[in-house]
């Protein structure tokens, strides 16, 4: 796919279509705080990040996710592992965590912000409140799906309980839990943003919405670019881990069955698929 | 054989399952001794009940009356000198041809260094030198069989059951694996316990075969095989072997069972 040829008619393309966008924009008039053609949102690029400007809240707001993203998946690994091995734990937390789930957690940011301040804390929560779910839920159907004669095989060498789930369930359940941490670094950054929306000191949250009282449309976008790069690299970060951790389930992917991607109660629940 | 020390002892065992509809009788009244360095083959059509025995004396289920004894100590759950091949390899794709072999090892904590050099020597004898760091999901089906059957032997069981060990391999590959079984049980002695639905596979294999018949699943017959070893493959087409198929066959067909 990477042809020199095709990396041509890539650039050609993206040049056709922000050259059609500025042509049109300023032929038609369309005001700049409305839709502003790229050359303008460019000029906002250079100067927010010659100034340091978008260095500084990006910084706060990686921070703020990365942090929420590993309080999550902390929470998500351990409370996960519970409902999957514990009857007990299955029964009585489970229509808890769903029902808090069915809640748009978004809708809690301002709660949070009056909770834990403007600072860093309030983002980070947020983030992980917004990443835990889909990387519980995985960890559950992965920790479930154990193969019946691998576990048999592993009950007749007389393996206890904990050998069983390090030797076994763990690195069976791996697939789903990259799958979940994946979404969960996507959904962290989302959490990270809603927080700065609500209120903030520093981030690219924040930044868009003072950016939005003066009216500065190109900045937006700018930041918007910004923002989807971070969220790109993030994405690529968290697949080359799983691509490195799980080796051996690429090999596999043809004699894994199709019964182990059935997502539960209609939740994220799925291994394999790269971004 | 002429050691005649018993291995595996199985009296009057009877399992029920428990259905919403009443119990099943999966197996009544069993019966069969095994001796030391036997290879004894159990062969019976789907159903008949020879994989619950096989999960019975693999210590995976319960009996619902009746005993199973190996070396005289009774089978109450899973031990650690019974190795077990099943149908499919069962290997964990994570690790490598060596630390699948390594496992009953590590899981019951037997000395690492002295269990290596048996590990290497069995990968030998089955043809995986030099393959030992590879991962099994780069080798074929017969050769991921014969990492399972090393994994079996790894730790030096008393009894080695098999479960339709070969049953998902093709028909020139499984002829392959019954050769090199037999080599590798004359290597080694072990007390095998082997099921399989195919009567040739029994017959070529084994010391002794007992036939069961389903629903419930009984020993109807028992087969002994005398047959010089090593046994070629041509001594299918031979007059004696073709005599024990056939007895074996008409137990089947007496029961309006037709099979393999």
């Amino acid at each position: 796919m990477n042809s020199p040829r095709n990396i041509g008619y890539g650039v050609v393309l993206f040049i056709a279509v922000t050259g059609l966008w500025e042509v049109t924009v300023r032929g038609l008039g369309i005001p700049i705080y409305i839709l502003p053609p790229p050359s303008q949102i460019a000029t906002a690029m250079v100067r927010g990040t010659m100034s340091g400007v978008y260095a500084k809240h990006l910084l706060s707001t990686v921070g703020g996710t990365l942090l929420g993203f590993v309080l999550g998946c902390v929470l998500a690994f351990a409370l996960g592992t519970g409902v999957a091995l514990s009857r007990r734990f299955d029964y009585f937390l489970y229509p808890y965590i769903v029902m808090f789930q069915s809640m748009p957690k978004v809708a809690l940011a301002p709660l949070i912000i009056v909770w834990f301040g403007l600072g860093v804390t309030s983002k980070v929560v947020s983030a992980a409140l917004v990443a835990f779910f889909p990387l519980m839920v995985n960890t559950i159907v992965g920790l479930r799906s154990a193969d019946e004669d691998r576990v048999n095989l592993m009950r007749s060498l007389a393996a206890t309980e904990s050998q069983i789930f390090w030797k076994l369930r763990l690195p069976s359940a791996l697939p789903f839990i990259m799958a979940g941490l994946e979404v969960a670094m996507i959904l962290a950054l989302i959490g990270t943003i809603v927080a700065e929306f609500v209120g903030a000191e520093a981030g690219l949250g924040m930044l868009i919405q003072s950016m939005n009282f003066n009216m500065d449309v190109a900045g937006q976008f700018s930041v918007l670019i910004v923002l989807a790069v971070v969220g790109l690299l993030l994405n690529r970060i968290v697949t080359l881990v799983r691509r490195r951790v799980l080796f051996w389930d690429f090999s596999e992917k043809s004699t894994a069955g199709p019964a182990l991607e059935k997502p539960v109660a209609g939740l994220v629940a799925t291994k394999g698929e790269a971004a | 054989m002429g050691d005649a020390r018993v291995a595996i002892e199985v009296g009057q065992l009877t399992k029920q399952y428990a259905t919403s509809r009443g119990g099943v009788l999966a197996l009544e009244n069993i019966g069969f001794t095994v001796q030391e360095g036997e290879f004894v083959s159990i062969v019976g059509p789907s159903g008949c009940g020879k994989s619950t025995l096989l999960k019975i004396l693999a210590g995976l289920l319960e009996t619902t009356s009746g005993t199973a004894t190996l070396r005289g100590t009774a089978i109450r759950g899973p031990r650690k000198d019974i190795g077990v091949v099943f149908q499919a390899p069962v290997l964990f794709p994570w690790r490598t041809v060596l630390d699948n072999v390594m496992l009953p090892v590590e899981v019951q904590g037997l000395p690492r260094e002295a269990h290596l050099k048996s590990a290497l020597a069995l990968l030998e004898l089955v043809g995986l030198k030099d393959f030992e760091s590879r991962y099994p999901w780069e080798r074929s089906g017969g050769m991921q069989q014969r990492v399972a059957i090393v994994r079996g032997l790894v730790h030096d069981p008393a009894l080695l059951l098999m479960d339709e060990p070969f049953g998902a391999l093709d028909a020139m590959t499984r002829e392959n694996m019954n050769l090199e079984l037999q080599r590798i049980w004359m290597e080694r002695r072990k007390t095998v316990l082997f099921i399989t639905h195919s009567i040739p596979e029994a017959v070529f294999l084994a010391d002794c075969v007992y036939v069961m018949t389903p629903r419930p699943g009984r020993i109807q017959h028992s087969e002994r095989v005398a047959l010089p070893r090593p046994r070629p493959l041509d001594v299918m087409t031979t007059p004696a072997f073709g005599e024990h198929v056939h007895r074996i066959r008409a137990c089947f067909n007496s029961k309006g069972e037709v099979d393999a």
